[in-house]
């Protein structure tokens, strides 16, 4: 009897085998992480399985490295840490991957279950901190859920609109054993739908709009890199000559220099965008949630403009902006099905009458300005750009360089801008690039970042070090927390409370790390420079001590009608033109 | 404006935490909230009040439908639907005032589940707005404690909401 019985047996497997086990199954080759007492036991597993473990040094680096790996490389992102503060320190990553939807599943250890609720030693209520800034989490005290949790943990992180998940495990299951394989069937959430299926009559009335509009203008999303609709909304664009404006997460979605591309829209948007918004019949809003920083005051938002927007969470339907046709589901599938309902169209006198409103800043072309010997951030990253080809994945953190990144970085592919779009986060850059380098070695990767940013998550480059992974850091140092200093500019009269920033010598921070170090104090310097950090083995950074008091426009302060743009004033070096001015 | 929504949800630890953070979260406030059991097995139903508009329910609706353990989500409509609260008062009984109350009991369909030496305590249950009503003409003789249940409510008619119907 027991012979008959033996060879049915499973293999016996501890809860922190059937981590690294399930981690394996779901295709992870990388995870970051931090150790500790609640999560050891699944470290010391660890070592028997073929995934490549990145020690961090901050449990927030590990959040935005694995934030980084999902963006660049299209996959989900896996970050580990042990319980208490190991966990609590994940929650800024955490939350920027939310308000982002990049997928990232997070793995804490948790206190013995016996001990939850009685204040152990580094005990804290995780999924319970996670459970507004996570599309979902889990708090495992039992073996046998660790799979179905962590199979879960990846289909919701991954499918319909992506987001973090977290998995709390507590140690006692990590070092519980049970019989144990693989279960291959696709997970069934019965409370969840990735995709509804798209309603044709939704797609009859969008094509009514279409046919009917004068001046529409579609509305780029992250959307579009998600799922992959960049070929459909190039076609669709094309089929009825639609220009396109572009979100921030949106920039790459559409190549930067296809003739129907606009450019960014919104607070820091190109001011004929804005314009061309405020005047069209008709937006479509492609993968896109209409964020405040993108509208400015939603009562006089493209008043004269009628909504079709196509999301795939229900919930953005009609939540900031009232839609005439909202449609949900998957992009791609969704634009596919359009697509055969939609004549072609011409509206070139629009986008002409919108081109005539570029005027001379249209290209932006700030090369062709005289080298006054000031240093300004739009010459170094618009340089950056220039001897890069457009072909880097550059990360940014939040501020004034990530706004001029956005501005004279033209992106012509998905996934080749990462920046700390919805939670706007400092300290997201370094560690966002040091994880997507890992997810795409054989790309050129650029972290453009403040001096204030940069400080917060330094302690990442001893990370790049021992991974030797080559990272190429552009400090934008203005000395000046720049764009709280801006607005401070703008609307506190001045008064620069907490903006002025000194650092440490930061090529010393690199020789410290062992990196390399360069300091560019003048234009003439920086095309020489850059070229040699990127010849440099390993990561290097580049001190840019640029203009001080610089600011970012167009802006459309907080709340003000979209066309209510701050211009450049005209005696500035890098000032707009007046045909860019009506 | 009151709105009534039904959730569905996974009969498991922490989903009222998730639905109650929702509404935390998304700054609307609740007037009540009900959880039971139904008749199928691992599911709980949670009767929802809101005060918001119509938009804002919509709203509401979305981000319920997001959480992973909410299975169906409903509004009900006024009129269509039966919607029942209940509430337990204790009022106390001093002399001239008992033949008051009892008439109130006695003409609103209160039942009196408990008499004490000084109070009595009475059962009341019906649509909201007579619970209210009979809240109300019980006031003035002195409520020393009372507790409601929230809004419970269902569609009228034959059909019924399930968590199994679209799966």
């Amino acid at each position: 009897m027991y012979c008959l019985r033996a060879h049915l047996v499973m293999p016996i497997r501890t809860g922190a085998q059937i981590i690294w086990e399930c981690l394996v199954h779901e295709g992870v080759q990388t995870v970051f992480g931090y150790p500790g007492g609640a999560i050891l036991p699944t470290y010391d597993a660890m070592l028997d399985y073929p995934i490549h473990h990145v020690l961090v040094r901050h449990e927030q680096g590990a959040t935005h490295m694995a934030d980084g790996y999902a963006r660049a490389g299209g996959g989900v992102g896996v970050a580990i840490a042990t319980s208490g503060p190991g966990a609590t320190n994940m929650v800024t990553g955490i939350a920027t991957a939310m308000m982002d939807s990049s997928p990232m599943v997070c793995i804490t250890g948790q206190v013995p279950s016996k001990m939850i609720g009685y204040d152990a030693f580094q005990e804290t209520d995780i999924s319970g901190i996670a459970l507004p800034i996570t599309k979902h989490s889990y708090l495992i005290t039992a073996v046998e859920d660790i799979m179905p949790a962590i199979k879960e943990a990846f289909h919701l992180a991954k499918s319909g609109r992506p987001g973090p998940v977290l998995v709390d495990i507590t140690k006692d299951a990590q070092q519980a054993s049970i019989e144990w394989e693989w279960d291959p069937a696709p997970v069934k959430i019965r409370g969840y739908r990735a995709n509804a299926p798209v309603v044709k009559t939704d797609l009859i009335k969008a094509e009514a709009l279409i046919r009917a509009a004068k001046r529409p203008v579609i509305l780029a999303g992250q959307g579009v890199i998600q799922s992959g609709a960049t070929r459909e909304v190039l076609a669709f664009a094309e089929r009825i000559g639609s220009p396109i404006a572009m979100t921030l997460l949106g920039l790459g979605g559409v190549p930067a220099s296809h003739r129907l591309n606009l450019g960014m829209m919104g607070m820091h948007g190109e001011a004929w965008v804005n314009h061309a918004i405020q005047e069209a019949d008709l937006l479509l809003a492609f993968g896109m949630r209409f964020d405040d920083r993108v509208t400015g005051n939603l009562k006089t938002y493209a008043p004269t403009a009628k909504k079709i927007h196509i999301d795939v969470d229900a919930s953005e339907i009609n939540k900031n902006v009232a839609a005439d046709v909202g449609i949900v589901g998957d992009l791609r599938e969704t634009l596919k099905d359009l697509l055969d309902f939609i004549k072609p169209a011409d509206h070139s006198a629009w986008v002409a009458h919108i081109n005539s409103m570029k005027g001379d800043a249209a290209v932006r072309d700030i090369q062709a300005l005289p080298d006054t010997g000031h240093l300004y951030a739009a010459h170094v990253i618009n340089d950056i750009w220039r001897i890069t080809e457009g072909k880097a994945v550059v990360v940014t953190d939040v501020g004034q360089h990530q706004m001029w990144e956005a501005q004279y970085y033209h992106h012509d592919s998905p996934r080749s801008l990462i920046t700390s779009g919805g939670l706007g986060t400092m300290g997201f850059a370094v560690p966002a690039a040091i994880g997507a380098k890992m997810a795409r070695p054989e790309a050129e990767v650029w972290a453009i970042v403040g001096d204030g940013g940069f400080q917060m998550t330094q302690a990442e480059l001893s990370t790049a070090a021992q991974e030797g992974v080559k990272v190429n850091i552009a400090i934008i140092n203005n000395g000046y927390l720049g764009m709280v200093r801006q607005w401070q500019e703008f609307f506190y009269d001045r008064r620069y409370a907490a903006t002025p920033l000194r650092s440490p010598d930061f090529l010393k921070i690199a020789d410290a790390h062992g990196l390399s170090g360069f300091r560019v104090e003048s234009r003439g310097q920086v095309n020489d420079t850059v070229q040699r950090a990127r010849a440099a083995e390993g990561t290097v950074i580049i001190d840019f001590r640029v203009e001080q008091e610089d600011s970012v426009y167009p802006m459309v302060p907080a709340g003000a009608d979209l066309d209510a743009m701050i211009r450049r004033p005209d005696n500035s070096v890098l000032a707009e033109t007046g045909a860019d001015k009506n | 404006m009151h709105h009534t929504l039904i959730a569905l949800v996974e009969d498991k630890p922490g989903v009222l935490n998730r639905v109650a953070s929702l509404f935390r979260r998304r700054n609307f406030n609740i007037e009540s909230l009900t959880v039971g059991r139904t008749a199928e097995e691992g599911v709980s139903r949670m009767t929802i009040v809101i005060d918001t508009d119509p938009a804002g329910a919509q709203r509401v609706g979305a981000y319920l439908n997001k959480l992973v353990d909410v299975l169906q989500v409903e509004e009900l409509v006024a009129g269509v639907a039966v919607a029942r609260d209940l509430a337990l008062v204790k009022v106390t009984v001093g002399g001239h005032d008992k033949a008051s109350l009892l008439r109130v009991v006695d003409e609103t369909r209160a039942h009196i589940v408990d008499t004490g030496e000084q109070s009595m305590t009475l059962e009341i249950t019906g649509e909201p707005p007579h619970v209210d009503a009979v809240i109300a003409r019980l006031k003035p003789l002195g409520i020393i404690e009372m507790v409601r249940t929230g809004q419970v409510a269902m569609r009228r008619g034959d059909t019924a909401l399930s968590a199994t119907q679209y799966s």
